[in-house]
């Protein structure tokens, strides 16, 4: 199992009911899988923060429940996570932070165990899928136990790499007792004001017992010239490199630490190294004991580690490579918008405005929209944030007088509209921002494969759901209808005209763009006939075509088009002014 | 021992419906087993890298530079870009295949020429493959991967295991007699 096959199952097999998450690479599998058990509740939340709301009130019921999201999902859950710290526990709540040192494919490499010290919650790191079965199983335990929300703090390696995994049988445990009792759930001042010595007098010297005495931080001693605090991952590369000629405290509960457990190590080793992938939170720990040790001034602070990496960082060994080409490289193969992509027609019109307008851009497909040759996004930050920026952008010119990209557009797909750019568009039509809303409608969470959201009509258990009308909401939010554009942007021309309209427009505008994702299995299979080619004596090798940036386009002499790939979008027919591109199968 | 098997190539060319065979059927003869992956923005036209290793006990879920035991590469420039990870007298798997990327299209790279020569100069197990014509004229160009399962398979003389069962377990039921087809085309290739 991968280790979000095996989190799911951990959470099936320790009797939780209810699941709720937000997709994010690496964190979007525990969901889904999750979604297969019977006897369960899961669902796709509109965002983190609903996500953990969610988990929170089904504890509060008596039963377990868990939120899963990816590390920045939990800054925008973060409100509820450490409030609710605070609140009683009735039944079992994890909350699982799937983190990404190396970025594979996020905006930033936080290091969320802070949020276990901010939460002030138990914080478990399993290192393989055995232990994120094991693990998630002991979380709701503990969180039972010690009346805490967990935080089972994985990492990109952890959660899709598969390792083998013993499964048992489901055993739910009985209910917790809802009580009505305002003191431990009504997180006013008066009640808080209660809680909170609970926490620090109770909750985390329990807790750091537990770190200490449990099951989840071992010693194994081999040689003991070489001493290695390490957590998830990094104990696996070091244990790989280093094998019985260093001594091991491996780290599977890194909140509360374990005081005197390092200290019982560290006295029994030579030289004491901490390999930890993020920041310095283990190494910071065993120096404030006054412990010296060896951390981020071996091993770097950015990305993601190595077998390699920690072989050079404590043993000093680099291998030469025992096989390299000189003056050959690689081209490099960024990921691009798909073949057929509809996202494709949208930037290629509004790549047009370049010069004039300031593109401000999301979280998506849609973001690799500003690569060249489309270049049609000039920042993002976060989740929601195109309309919002769009909109600071477009007031600070105003008032500022500065003349230069005067128009703003903002880009973004229906998922991450529903996610948290709705507050955006009722604050941009609230306080009157000139800017131009696009929502790319593609029926679909793209980016991280295909998940359900409010508008495709489908819940991540099979189930039909109600669709919100994406137009009628936006209308609901105080958009004028002559303000509210829907096109195709297979339709270059409908396309262009939308964003002449929006270009113009001195109100807040909306475009919605609706085409659904090429990739879609009905929308592959409807489309499977469908293929463009190239006349050759009609190409006139201009490479205008290219500048759609479509992978299915190739250049030789001439263009061509690879059949396998296309799926008869008819964008670059349209672009081509020689009528060279055809399209067939109608 | 534990044994290291990356395979490298573009995403959308089936090198994880691969891996998972393999470790499958290693898992299935009682290898202890890890495979390590990165999804996400992959499936769209990036590099992607799926790495096994297997063996008595296997700690790091991903292969450390220079211990690759075999390197197969669904595109042939993609070997470029992992050499780095092939051990001395280890295996190179190369599928005559390209595919080029979009800044080779847009002129803003060039794609390397000569570049099946250079790797059987540099590297003296290399093995070069027309996985791509020989899964077309099977039916599918899509069966292109399990070419290269039979290839790896022959190459690493892991016969012990049922592959063809497993083929046969893990694609669509409508393509499995291509798919062990494609199979056996592959384990033939010398």
């Amino acid at each position: 199992m991968t280790g979000d096959e095996a989190i799911a199952r951990g959470a099936y097999e320790a009797g939780a009911l209810v699941g709720s998450a937000y997709p994010g690479t690496p964190s979007t599998e525990i969901m889904e899988n999750y979604a297969k058990y019977d006897g369960i509740y899961a669902e796709w939340a509109v965002n983190e923060k609903v996500a953990c709301e969610v988990a929170a009130g089904a504890s509060t019921r008596g039963v377990r429940a868990f939120a899963s999201m990816k590390h920045v999902g939990l800054n925008v859950a973060a409100d509820a996570f450490t409030s609710f710290s605070y609140h009683h526990i009735n039944g079992g709540f994890v909350l699982i932070s799937a983190d990404e040192p190396g970025m594979h494919s996020s905006q930033d490499e936080q290091d969320n165990r802070h949020y276990a010290v901010l939460a002030k919650t138990a914080m478990l790191e399993p290192a393989d899928s055995a232990e994120c079965l094991s693990f998630m199983k002991e979380a709701f335990s503990i969180s039972e136990t010690y009346n805490t929300p967990v935080l089972l703090r994985v990492t990109t390696r952890i959660c899709h790499s598969k390792s083998l995994v013993e499964t048992s049988e489901r055993e739910i445990p009985p209910f917790g007792t809802f009580e009505k009792d305002i003191r431990q759930m009504l997180m006013v001042p008066a009640n808080a004001r209660l809680r909170h010595p609970f926490i620090e007098e109770t909750r985390l010297p329990a807790l750091r017992k537990l770190s200490n005495e449990g099951p989840f931080n071992k010693i194994q001693f081999f040689d003991k010239k070489i001493g290695v605090i390490a957590n998830g991952v990094g104990y696996q590369y070091a244990r790989e490199v280093l094998g019985e000629r260093a001594s091991y405290l491996k780290i599977g509960m890194s909140y509360p630490m374990p005081d005197e457990l390092i200290r019982a190590f560290a006295k029994e080793v030579d030289t004491l190294y901490v390999v930890e992938e993020g920041d310095s939170f283990m190494e910071d720990f065993v120096k404030q004991l006054g412990i010296a040790c060896h951390g981020k001034d071996l091993l770097p602070l950015c990305g993601e580690y190595s077998p390699e990496l920690v072989r050079k960082a404590i043993l000093g060994e680099t291998e030469p490579a025992a096989y390299a080409i000189e003056g050959k490289h690689a081209p490099s193969r960024p990921p691009v918008l798909c073949a057929g992509c509809p996202h494709r027609g949208l930037f290629f019109e509004l790549g047009k405005y370049r010069d004039k307008a300031y593109f401000s851009g999301d979280i998506g497909c849609y973001s690799l929209g500003a690569l060249p040759p489309l270049s049609a996004h000039d920042s993002l930050i976060c989740m929601g944030g195109a309309i919002t920026m769009a909109h600071g952008f477009e007031k600070a010119t105003k008032i500022s007088g500065i003349d230069t990209f005067t128009k703003t557009f903002s880009i973004l797909g229906d998922s991450t509209f529903f996610h948290s750019g709705i507050t955006g568009l009722v604050n941009a039509v609230y306080n009157k921002a000139h800017i131009t809303m696009i929502i790319l409608d593609n029926r679909t969470t793209g980016m991280t494969g295909h998940q359900e959201n409010p508008g495709t009509g489908r819940t991540v258990m099979g189930e039909e759901a109600p669709q919100v009308d994406l137009e009628a909401l936006c209308l609901a939010c105080g958009v004028k209808r002559e303000n509210l554009v829907v096109c195709d942007p297979y339709d270059l021309k409908a396309t262009a005209e939308a964003l002449k309209k929006g270009y113009e427009a001195q109100e807040p505008f909306v475009i919605i763009t609706k085409r659904a994702c090429a990739l879609l299995k009905p929308v592959v299979k409807e489309r499977a006939k469908l293929k463009c080619k190239v006349n050759a004596d009609l190409c006139r090798s201009c490479k205008l075509c290219l500048k759609s940036g479509c992978p299915a386009l190739r250049l030789d002499e001439k263009v061509s088009i690879d059949p396998e790939s296309c799926n008869g979008c008819n964008i670059c027919a349209q672009i081509c002014p020689f009528g060279a591109i055809e399209r067939s199968g109608n | 021992m534990t044994k290291n098997i990356l395979l490298v190539g573009v995403g959308g060319q089936g090198t994880i419906l691969t891996s998972k065979i393999l470790s499958r059927g290693f898992m299935e003869q009682g290898y202890d087993v890890k495979m390590s992956e990165i999804h996400g923005m992959s499936q769209r036209g990036g590099t992607v890298t799926t790495q096994i290793r297997f063996g008595e006990t296997v700690y790091s879920p991903v292969i450390e530079t220079g211990t690759a035991d075999i390197i197969v590469a669904f595109e042939k420039s993609e070997a470029l870009r992992y050499l780095h990870y092939l051990k001395k007298d280890g295996i190179l798997v190369v599928n005559d295949y390209e595919i080029q990327p979009v800044t080779v299209a847009i002129g803003a790279e060039t794609y390397p020429e000569g570049l099946l020569e250079s790797y059987k100069e540099t590297v003296e197990k290399t093995y070069v493959i027309d996985a791509f014509h020989q899964a077309e004229a099977l039916g599918s160009t899509k069966a292109m991967n399990i070419v290269l399962l039979g290839a790896l398979v022959r190459m690493l003389d892991l016969t012990d295991i049922d592959w063809k069962k497993l083929v046969s377990e893990e694609v669509p039921p409508k393509a499995v007699e291509m798919n062990l087809k494609a199979f056996e085309a592959g384990f033939e290739v010398k």
